[in-house]
């Protein structure tokens, strides 16, 4: 099922006036920004189907570019969030694809700054709900539900049992977890969603594992 | 979990309780969450919705200038007396509307169970409020029972103009908001049930056509009979007539009718009213020529 909560459906909060075009687009920029874990320098941002048409009149540009700079769905700044991106200096490409997706209400968020860069595929997939399911070419399946980590990683045996007995150790049940890699014995992205949020030194114990390259958390 | 309609009701009706509580119990169950936290979130939702209302029925514009002040105009003509429908369902026709102007004008609202069609539950309940006289817990526990089978339409069909057209957006809300005033009025949860049912199918079919991709042409007037379809068809619940498609049937109707909706009219402003020539000319002139 996915949707799990009323508050999915009586909710959320919201500056309007579309919560899959609005609501749902500033949660994807927000997420990408959760996981770029600072404010990019610059975005370049594709959009298919419905998003791609209706952009402009639905501020779906104005609401991802506001979760870009880390605003929540009911925050007024919202609304000016093209200018406050101005401000900062943060240059910003929007690109209408034809390209016809699984969804219709799909973006492709590629930031960045000097030290590196990020890409990620959001859905919004109606009520203001989401769901990720792209990260730096890997495939996922993030619905935003859960605490979830995660955790790139080499492709080697073991990895993955690995992390499982750090978070047992820590008394943390996995909810939901996949694993995505895109070549066998190259690089693999672990994501795993909790029932508990993760403390500082469980993710710094996390990182210290041999095959463990990165580990990023997203709270609930 | 429940699945579906049939599975809400059955709950209802083994355990003696409203909708609503099936609702509030799972909630707590699933998102291992106090009741009062639960009840204390939806309260919150329920203040943002007055707020909303009482900002539309002051006047508000949205920056197109396509929408904005219909409300006011249906309060006065309500104070005139002169109506001929009748004062309940007029006053919850003039809620959305303040709701989805409200909207429009990018302003605060609460999704319920989208933005576009935000006003429909929210304009109903302060409607139905003038008459039922509601405690502040009952009007949380509408907020429930509509959020309880929105829950149903979102798993199993849609709540996404883009997936499904209208008649997922405002014929859900509509649907969601028929439900709960039956509830509210002392109905069964089987006619709370018939009342989404009958709502649900005057709903099929509606497409998603937006001018100029703005959520308000025709998308506040949408509400607005949204929230008349969800009043009247609540009364004929009450009045005791059934439905004779289950309420599950409808919705998978519904889901298998989206399915087969054409892309032009859902949601991408390409078909419908969005076609028309006045809906092109005022595309045009809201954006000029910039935007497909």
């Amino acid at each position: 099922m996915k949707y799990r909560s009323v508050f999915d459906i009586i909710g959320p909060i919201m500056i309007g006036p579309s919560s899959s075009h609005t609501a749902g687009a500033a949660r994807i920029g927000r997420v990408a920004r959760t996981l770029f874990d600072r404010e990019p320098k610059w975005a370049t941002i594709s959009l298919y189907g419905s998003f791609a048409q209706t952009y402009r009149g639905h501020g779906t540009d104005i609401a991802l570019i506001g979760g870009l700079l880390d605003f929540d769905t009911y925050d007024e700044r919202i609304k000016s969030s093209l200018e406050i991106a101005k401000d900062k200096g943060i240059k910003i490409t929007f690109i209408e694809e034809d390209a016809i997706t699984d969804h219709p209400n799909t973006a492709r968020l590629i930031i960045g700054d000097d030290y590196g860069q990020l890409e990620l595929v959001g859905v919004s997939i109606g009520g203001g709900k989401i769901e990720i399911t792209e990260l730096n070419g890997f495939e996922l399946k993030l619905s935003g539900n859960h605490p979830a980590i995660l955790v790139v990683h080499n492709d080697r045996y073991g990895a993955i049992a690995s992390v499982a007995n750090i978070l047992a150790k820590h008394a943390i049940n996995i909810g939901h977890m996949d694993v995505s890699r895109k070549e066998v014995g190259q690089l693999a992205l672990m994501t795993i969603e909790t029932d508990q949020n993760l403390s500082k030194d469980v993710l710094e114990e996390l990182k210290t594992l041999p095959n463990i390259l990165q580990v990023t958390k997203i709270d609930d | 979990m429940f699945r579906n309609v049939e599975e809400l009701v059955s709950l209802a009706e083994n355990k003696g309780v409203k909708i609503a509580e099936i609702m509030i119990q799972q909630e707590c169950n699933v998102t291992n969450r106090t009741r009062e936290d639960v009840m204390a979130q939806m309260e919150r939702n329920l203040v943002v919705m007055e707020q909303a209302v009482e900002r539309g029925l002051a006047g508000v514009k949205s920056h197109s200038g396509l929408t904005g002040g219909d409300a006011v105009l249906l309060q006065s003509y309500i104070d005139e007396g002169k109506f001929l429908s009748g004062s309940t369902i007029l006053d919850a026709v003039s809620k959305a509307v303040a709701t989805n102007e409200v909207n429009a004008a990018m302003g605060t609202i609460c999704a319920t169970p989208t933005a576009g069609s935000a006003g429909v539950v929210p304009g109903t309940l302060f409607a139905v409020k003038n008459k039922l006289n509601p405690s502040r817990k009952e009007m949380i526990e509408f907020l429930f029972t509509s959020g309880a089978f929105g829950f149903v339409i979102a798993n199993n069909a849609s709540i996404s103009g883009a997936a499904g057209g209208c008649q997922a957006e405002v014929g859900s809300a509509s649907g969601m908001a028929a439900a709960a005033i039956v509830e509210l009025a002392g109905g069964s949860p089987r006619q709370a049930a018939t009342a989404m049912a009958i709502t649900l199918k005057n709903m099929l079919g509606l497409v998603c056509d937006p001018v100029a991709g703005l959520v308000e042409v025709p998308c506040v007037k949408r509400n607005a009979m949204g929230a008349a379809n969800a009043m009247v068809a609540a009364d004929m619940a009450l009045a005791g007539i059934t439905s004779r498609i289950p309420c599950d049937e409808v919705i998978d109707a519904m889901f298998k009718i989206g399915q087969m909706m054409p892309n032009a009219l859902k949601e991408t402003a390409q078909g419908g009213l969005a076609a028309t020539p006045t809906g092109q000319q005022l595309k045009a002139k809201i954006f000029g020529d910039s935007q497909k």
